[in-house]
């Protein structure tokens, strides 16, 4: 197991380098100098350059790629370039929308998902898993941002529950941040929940047909009893890793989400930054998003291999 | 044929056939403007309604059709491209430096979150149809890969791939005679889902402004239009919505119906 870990945490090592130079690299060549964007157009060049040595951006690119990496693995993300305040901050504060954001999302898509697999795979062939299969397919075809709107039209125009949009701020309690989370986490965990409920009923499916579960039924458990006790347990294995997974994503794909509800969380701050040429804002937030998604990635495997020895005689 | 199969296929055509029949005619020109029709509910003269600025929506709808489907195509296009070759040679040199780079370079694609960087390409390089493809392309790459490497990994220890070493055919040809034909029913399977998961990722990239540029209409942008009219004229975000929901959704039942019908062990099973 050991052996395993160090292995996987080396190759997490490398994505990682790898990852932080694709975006710094492919982020510097984008057309398009901040220094002179902030001033506009009509800026002399010598102002031009003294802003661009104010940002550091008269040193050479892989110095400054050294020093943000550098400064990343400390937890100094350097200076917005059009904010002037330190970005470490700026994450912090727009995470404290998005992490509980994403977080809610997934319990929702867990909440929904399970039973709904569980109770598919139970009714195999039957009406209700017919219905809760025809579902699954509306909800992976069905755009979130849509869905979104679809929300907002009638919770919050014609039913008046819910705000259309923003946030209400931790200041205000648990409770307003959770009401006005709320739309935004039902769209973002509905595409989820439709690919956990397959994921969930195709895995319980699986283990239905092994042999233990025969064993289980001929000692005199009923069908129930033996899905509970021996079925779910093994299933959960593959239903736990598409959790683990789905998180990542939900961080990443909460982007859309935030800019239907006009929630001021990262991927609004990466649009920001994006169209304001403060381009260290948005290697910082994208970089984070990576981490976030092979750290994760690490985790899950690490947790399958706990639980499976075979896999880790296989990598 | 399965009944996944049958309704996909519908779904799909339908899709398909607005897209195509857009090239020749529409009810009215998707361009032009007649304010004082604007807002519409859908009726005899507009099919689907007329937008804020008065063009008619089944009309936008047909030529919005052509932009999902060609990026979708075509970006699907670029995975299978690049993705199956890459695929074919991993598996070809199994456990070989080739396949440990190939498949390392996959995980890294696949560490990224692919809508972030999708909208980070088209924002950085500029929005636009062609931003949108690669950027979609680009995550198709590794798919491909990955699926032909898992599934050429078992032919190449079958009987026939010996003989045809023996016979003295080099690693490329086997793959591309004997290897390529039995996993192309899987990689038929995977496009079609690609296929679909692309109308999804078009649509989201035009909808924060970053996919085709107006006046080529686009779904995902007749839905960011429609956002600040949604309480006023719902039927603007209703119906591309709903446009995105049946192509997308028949793109997927074909996907679980070729699956199906291809497999020759579910085939069996279900007659």
């Amino acid at each position: 197991m050991i052996r395993y870990t160090l292995k996987r945490f080396l190759s997490l090592c490398i994505s990682l380098a790898v990852a932080s130079l694709l975006i710094f690299f492919v982020i510097e060549i984008a057309p398009g100098d901040p220094a002179s964007f902030m001033l506009g157009i009509n800026a002399q060049p010598d102002t031009v350059a003294a802003l661009r040595a104010e940002l550091g951006l008269d040193v050479p690119k892989f110095e400054r790629y050294l020093a943000w990496t550098q400064g990343m693995l400390t937890g100094d993300f350097g200076m917005s370039y059009t904010y002037r305040t330190p970005i470490s901050q700026m994450v912090a504060d727009r995470l404290w929308v998005s992490l509980p954001l994403a977080l809610f999302a997934l319990a929702l898509s867990t909440i929904i998902a399970l039973p709904a697999g569980i109770y598919a795979a139970a009714r195999r062939g039957k009406t209700g898993d017919v219905a809760v299969m025809s579902a699954t397919q509306l909800g992976v075809a069905i755009p979130n941002f849509w869905f979104a709107m679809m929300l907002v039209l009638i919770f919050a125009i014609k039913l008046r529950w819910f705000a259309g949009g923003g946030f209400a701020g931790w200041d205000k309690g648990l409770g307003a941040v959770m009401w006005s989370l709320t739309l935004p986490a039902i769209s973002l965990a509905l595409p989820q929940a439709a690919i956990l409920a397959r994921v969930m009923r195709s895995a319980l499916l699986d283990v239905m047909n092994e042999d233990f579960m025969r064993t289980a039924r001929a000692k005199g458990l009923t069908t129930t009893q033996t899905l509970w006790k021996h079925g779910l347990r093994n299933a959960l294995i593959p239903v736990l890793t598409i959790i683990g997974l789905q998180f990542s994503f939900l961080l990443a794909g909460g982007i859309i989400i935030e800019q239907v509800f006009y929630l001021p969380g990262l991927g609004r701050l990466v649009f920001q930054a994006i169209s304001a040429r403060d381009l260290i804002v948005v290697e910082s937030v994208v970089m984070l998003l990576v981490f976030a998604v092979i750290v994760v990635n690490f985790a899950v495997d690490l947790a399958y291999a706990t639980v499976d020895p075979r896999l880790r005689a296989r990598t | 044929m399965n009944r996944n199969l049958i309704i996909g296929l519908i779904l799909s055509a339908i899709a398909i056939l607005a897209a195509l029949v857009s090239f020749i005619w529409t009810p009215f020109d998707h361009v032009a403007m007649n304010i004082p029709a604007k807002l519409q509910t859908p009726n005899l003269t507009h099919w689907f309604g007329t937008d804020h600025f008065g063009r008619d929506i089944f009309s936008m709808i047909m030529v919005g059709a052509r932009t999902s489907i060609a990026v979708a195509f075509v970006a699907v296009g670029i995975g299978m491209g690049l993705g199956i070759p890459l695929g074919l040679w991993a598996a070809a040199r199994k456990g070989s430096y080739v396949d440990e780079l190939i498949m390392r370079a996959n995980d890294l694609i696949f560490a990224f979150p692919s809508l972030v960087i999708a909208i980070l390409i088209t924002a950085i390089f500029g929005a636009g149809a062609v931003n949108a493809i690669i950027a979609i392309g680009i995550f198709n790459i590794p798919v491909f890969a990955r699926v032909v490497r898992g599934a050429a990994l078992p032919i190449w220890e079958r009987e026939f791939i010996l003989a045809a070493r023996v016979a003295g055919k080099k690693a490329a040809r086997i793959s591309v005679e004997h290897i390529l034909p039995n996993v192309l029913n899987l990689l038929i399977v995977q496009a079609t889902i690609q296929f679909s998961l692309g109308i999804l990722a078009e649509a989201a990239l035009s909808y924060v402004g970053l996919g085709a540029q107006p006046p080529t209409p686009s779904w995902g942008r007749m839905l960011a239009d429609a956002q600040t009219l949604v309480s006023i004229a719902p039927h603007l975000a209703l119906i591309p919505g709903f446009a995105i929901i049946i192509t997308v959704m028949g793109l997927n039942l074909m996907g679980d119906g070729l699956r199906d019908h291809l497999n020759p062990r579910t085939r069996v099973a279900r007659t």
